[in-house]
């Protein structure tokens, strides 16, 4: 009997949690703050979900009640891939700029 | 059209830049690079599921124009927001995680033929499991971080809101959630996917509103963590790697962060899910201090005694991120440098109302990292330093936490602010911080009261260095 695929990626979500308890905590504390944007960002790739919703069944009529949500998802995930990355850069740009101040 | 096992390939390089993101926050020098690499893995996620799909006709159009108008409303705030206002920012963003991971769910619900799941009425039953759980979670934290976002705002009032038998409505409420699962996967009606929905909206607010604004920094990493758990609920729905990945580690993130918090106020998860700190607590320690004499300064006092020590340790707290006082703080930090005066930072865990605020508030005011240190780094330093500036701060300098087994906080970790020769203490008034709690550190001999907005003060000390 073959292994159900679902196991497969249960594999894959319960071995990710522990590669991201032991990076988190290598995370410096200073850092926290970034940490907490970043993960903000990356957690909008659920726009991939969105972008399927959205385009899906397209011959037929795009906007279908299915396809506006996906629609909508698409526009608050961006909000936060692109808000989320810019803010994270600017922080740690600070961080750069007083390393430069000090030499 | 790419082919499945491509696409996952891509998916799971995408997952493999996103833990590189995390892992270069190890150390600022590398955490540049680490955002570019998470830039990188959303940039590929985000391609190749366009040309998976396939078609570029009027849908595509529309995608372009969406990513646009996101892009740039996502660019516009993340260019103008102040940084003291990061943790409404970041509660801000969470909420938009949780509404996206609804809708998305919402869609496979209604077009399960598109994510290959079935058809409406007869969806399979992991999947629904799978996405109702992804939807109730979103749900919670969209309600939740929105409630956090007023709160940390000013909108909404910090206190915390309780009533009767709170615990027991919520407890409830999310019982009857797991038994709405149930019936869904049984029933496969869509009535019951809806009230999922609106059930978990609910319980969202509720479950925020009863915690108090210090203990936000729990709340944000909890909320954090939230949207991780959604994002992989919808992750195992439409079979992608990415998403399962990513849910998995900010899941896991937030989770450590909230945490740390928790273990820097000595307190339980649930302790602080539950709400308010102790009221009840409160009386026995108040009476006995009302009267007690209290030294007053100004800030040529502070001047003088700061510009006649060799060391000085500054001990930043909210009030400093309330009162903008960073970048003044930082121009009397520059004068005491001219003085030959050696100036560090310490920083409690909940220090500020994000983890990590203080930090990037000092970072803003171009403070060098290295002059920046945590509680554990920095304590015994307390008792070979001439003078502490305590601004903005007051719970986590309070030592009554190591000696009176009554109070509320004891046992929290604080910063051993009474051992250094002089303490000076800048605050408003005489007025308790949040956990109600007289500050036993107002009265000691060498502590020197500063009563004055936190900036103020700071400015009129520089002008009198």
């Amino acid at each position: 009997m073959e292994i159900d695929p679902f196991i497969f990626r249960l594999s894959i979500f319960i071995l990710s949690i522990f590669i991201g308890y032991y990076v988190v905590w290598s995370v410096t504390p200073s850092l926290h703050t970034p940490l907490m944007s970043v993960t903000n960002a990356i957690s909008s790739v659920i726009i991939v979900g969105a972008i399927i919703a959205a385009l899906a069944g397209e011959t037929g009529n795009i906007f279908d009640t299915a396809n506006i949500f996906g629609f909508l998802a698409i526009i608050l995930a961006a909000v936060n891939i692109f808000g989320g990355f810019l803010v994270t850069q600017r922080m740690l740009a600070m961080y750069k700029k007083k390393k430069k101040d000090k030499k | 059209m790419i082919s499945v096992n491509l696409l996952a390939v891509f998916y799971l390089i995408s997952g493999v830049l996103f833990i590189l993101a995390l892992r270069g926050l190890s150390s600022p020098e590398t955490s540049r690079k680490g955002n570019l690499f998470g830039i990188i893995g959303m940039a590929l996620a985000i391609g190749v599921t366009i040309i998976s799909v396939g078609s570029f006709s009027t849908g595509f159009l529309y995608l372009i124009i969406l990513l646009l108008i996101g892009g740039s409303i996502g660019a516009f705030i993340a260019f103008k927001i102040p940084m003291t206002a990061m943790p409404e920012l970041v509660a801000g963003f969470h909420s938009l995680v949780g509404l996206a991971a609804v809708f998305v769910a919402i869609s496979a619900f209604l077009n399960p033929e598109v994510f290959k799941l079935g058809s409406p009425g007869n969806i399979k039953i992991a999947s629904l499991i799978e996405m109702s759980l992804g939807a109730a979670i979103g749900a919670i934290t969209f309600t939740g971080s929105i409630i956090a976002f007023l709160k940390l705002r000013g909108i909404m009032s910090g206190s915390p809101i309780t009533f009767f038998g709170q615990h027991y409505v919520n407890l409830f409420l999310g019982l009857f959630l797991i038994g709405l699962i149930f019936y869904l996967c049984r029933t496969q009606v869509d009535t019951w996917f809806w009230t999922i929905i609106l059930i978990s909206f609910l319980l969202g607010v509720l479950l925020i509103i009863p915690i108090g604004g210090a203990d936000m920094p729990v709340v944000i990493s909890m909320l954090n963590s939230y949207s991780g758990w959604a994002a992989a609920g919808i992750g195992f729905t439409l079979e992608n790697t990415a998403l399962i990945i990513t849910g998995a580690l900010v899941g896991s993130s937030g989770a450590i962060l909230s945490y740390i918090m928790c273990k820097g106020m000595n307190r339980s998860f649930f302790n602080v899910i539950l709400g308010g700190w102790g009221a009840t607590e409160q009386s026995s320690s108040n009476k006995s201090q009302e009267q007690k004499p209290v030294k007053n300064g100004n800030a040529d006092d502070a001047a003088f005694l700061m510009k006649n020590a060799s060391s000085v340790i500054i001990v930043p707290g909210y009030g400093m991120a309330v009162a903008q006082a960073q970048h003044a703080l930082r121009e009397m930090v520059d004068a005491l440098k001219k003085n030959g005066v050696k100036v560090s930072y310490a920083i409690h865990p909940v220090a500020g109302r994000m983890p990590g605020h203080m930090n990037v508030l000092l970072a803003e005011a171009n403070v060098p990292y290295d002059e920046v240190f945590e509680l554990e780094e920095i304590n015994n330093d307390f008792a070979n330093c001439d003078v502490a500036y305590v601004i903005g701060a007051n719970d986590v300098t309070n030592p009554v936490a190591k000696s009176d087994p009554q109070s509320p906080i004891f046992g929290m970790p604080v910063l051993d602010v009474e051992k250094s020769k002089s303490v000076l203490f800048v605050k408003r008034s005489l007025s308790p911080g949040y956990a109600g709690i007289d500050n036993d550190l107002f009265y000691r001999d060498n502590t020197l009261m500063l009563f004055a907005d936190a900036k103020k003060m700071t400015e009129e000390i520089v002008k009198s260095l």
